[in-house]
């Protein structure tokens, strides 16, 4: 992972560059996409297509159908979920140390190159 | 036995745009039904995000999920709309010319003229958790709702959540259980403190289990369940034998029966024409998020759009014989007094 991260932070330095993320789906699907920073690690997904992320109640907190694994050299740089957010989580599935509410992740430059990794099953 | 309940327009669906339905059918002396299968009005607004601002009403620069409903209840206060709660449509059925038969499955029949579905994304059911095997259990050893609490008695019920519904029917069923556990993945609750305090006195005491980790397995035959297996943070497996489980993770949108009422579906949506949003079947309406149509917007405004444009449709359905005469609430004294203002 680091040499991928010294690469994009160094491209990083154009203004132009946006942050990269990869989803990597259960069956293996990887999808490396661009983010706009600002916009949510789910907005990200759903304007790339990526079919895990469900996303139900539109990025309101309240439905718990984004839930990312965050990629465990990633996890501390993402940070914890919000108390708010912890409770969410009781509605998801499978459920792990690492596991983030996507809607809540905000896209900055320092998430350049993350990597998450999305359920088999959000609730539907 | 069934109750007949005879109407102009029966709504399936209260959130906004069903209940802007109401006014648009009231200003044109339709009467309406609406049935919902939550127990509240106000639809996702209520029951996804009703903390949340809205900021793309017309007119109004901000306002909440709880505030557009409350401002909308008011809006269709004058016409008396009349709300069946808690049920869901099973059943739609056309038996003639304008005329429906709709069935719930709280066991109402409604005979009306039109039928209009405002069903968003469809009905909010019971998440379902990802356990291996689980279908053959449901609705006879793995339950999602409690509907008659001595179904429950002398048995050993696994409870599994971390909210209100997981705390109160822990509390509730514990008295007349064999032995209750409760399973929550976390050891800390979102439920009220006051809950989580009696959960926890009952633990102290021995009155029940709690464990904390997640169901992993399930052990059983013939959807009678015999034990689960619960993987504990630390990653032991510890086997407990059960005779019923109550999964409590929320609720998502399913599509629900709609699907089985004859209409064309793309996607799950229903598609419409734009000119009254009416269905390949004559009477049968889709407003809001479920239609679909050459250029459709999921949001509010559209939808309240459209169910204007229904009501001129529907009204032709209601009083075949009447001449429609467009007016203004602004100018007319007779859309002023249904309103109650003139």
């Amino acid at each position: 992972m680091s040499e991928v991260q010294e690469i994009s932070r160094s491209t990083a330095v154009n203004n132009e560059t946006m942050p990269k993320i990869t989803f990597i789906e259960h069956d293996g699907t990887v999808h490396t996409v661009e983010a706009e920073i600002g916009a949510t690690v789910m907005e990200t997904a759903l304007r790339n297509d990526v079919a895990s992320i469900v996303a139900e109640c539109g990025g309101s907190c309240t439905c718990a159908t984004c839930l990312v694994h965050v990629d465990e050299k990633w996890s501390p740089i993402v940070g914890p979920p919000s108390s708010e957010e912890e409770e969410m989580l009781d509605a998801a599935f499978e459920v792990k140390p690492t596991s983030r509410l996507s809607c809540q992740i905000k896209v900055t430059k320092e998430l350049d190159g993350l990597i998450v990794h999305t359920p088999a099953y959000q609730g539907r | 036995m069934s109750e007949t309940i005879k109407t102009d327009v029966l709504i399936i669906g209260a959130g906004p745009v069903g209940l802007f339905a109401v006014f648009e059918l009231g200003l044109l002396d339709i009467k309406a039904h609406l049935v919902d299968i939550l127990d509240k009005v106000g639809g996702q607004c209520a029951e996804l995000y009703p903390e949340k601002p809205i900021y793309d009403i017309p007119g109004i620069p901000l306002i909440t999920g709880h505030g557009l409903t409350e401002a909308l209840m008011a809006q269709i206060k004058p016409f008396g709309p009349t709300f069946h709660l808690g049920e869901m449509v099973t059943m739609v059925e056309k038996t003639g010319e304008a005329a429906f038969r709709v069935g719930t499955d709280g066991g109402k029949i409604f005979e009306c003229k039109v039928v209009v579905i405002a069903a968003g994304g469809g009905s909010f059911q019971p998440k379902r958790p990802p356990i291996n095997g689980i279908e053959p259990y449901e609705d006879k050893s793995v339950h999602y709702a409690v509907r008659k609490m001595e179904h429950f008695r002398d048995k050993r019920i696994l409870i599994v959540g971390g909210g209100d519904s997981a705390l109160d029917w822990t509390l509730n069923l514990q008295p007349l259980a064999k032995r209750l556990t409760l399973v929550h993945r976390r050891d800390d609750f979102r439920g009220a403190p006051d809950s989580v305090n009696k959960m926890r006195a009952l633990v102290a005491a021995g009155d029940m289990d709690l464990k904390i980790g997640q169901v992993a397995d399930l052990e059983g035959a013939d959807g009678q369940l015999a034990a689960a297996s619960i993987k504990e943070k630390d990653g032991t497996v510890t086997r407990v034998e059960v005779d019923a489980m109550l999964p409590f993770f929320g609720l998502t949108m399913k599509l629900g029966p709609v699907a089985e009422w004859g209409l064309d579906l793309e996607n799950n949506l229903i598609p419409v024409d734009t000119a009254a949003f009416e269905t390949n079947v004559p009477g049968l309406f889709a407003i809001g998020d479920i239609n679909t149509y050459p250029g459709k917007l999921k949001l509010i405004l559209s939808g309240f759009h459209e169910g204007a444009l229904m009501a001129q449709k529907a009204y032709h359905y209601v009083y075949p014989d009447k001449k429609l005469v467009f007016q203004y609430t602004t100018s007319s004294t007779s859309l002023q007094k249904k309103l109650g203002v003139a």
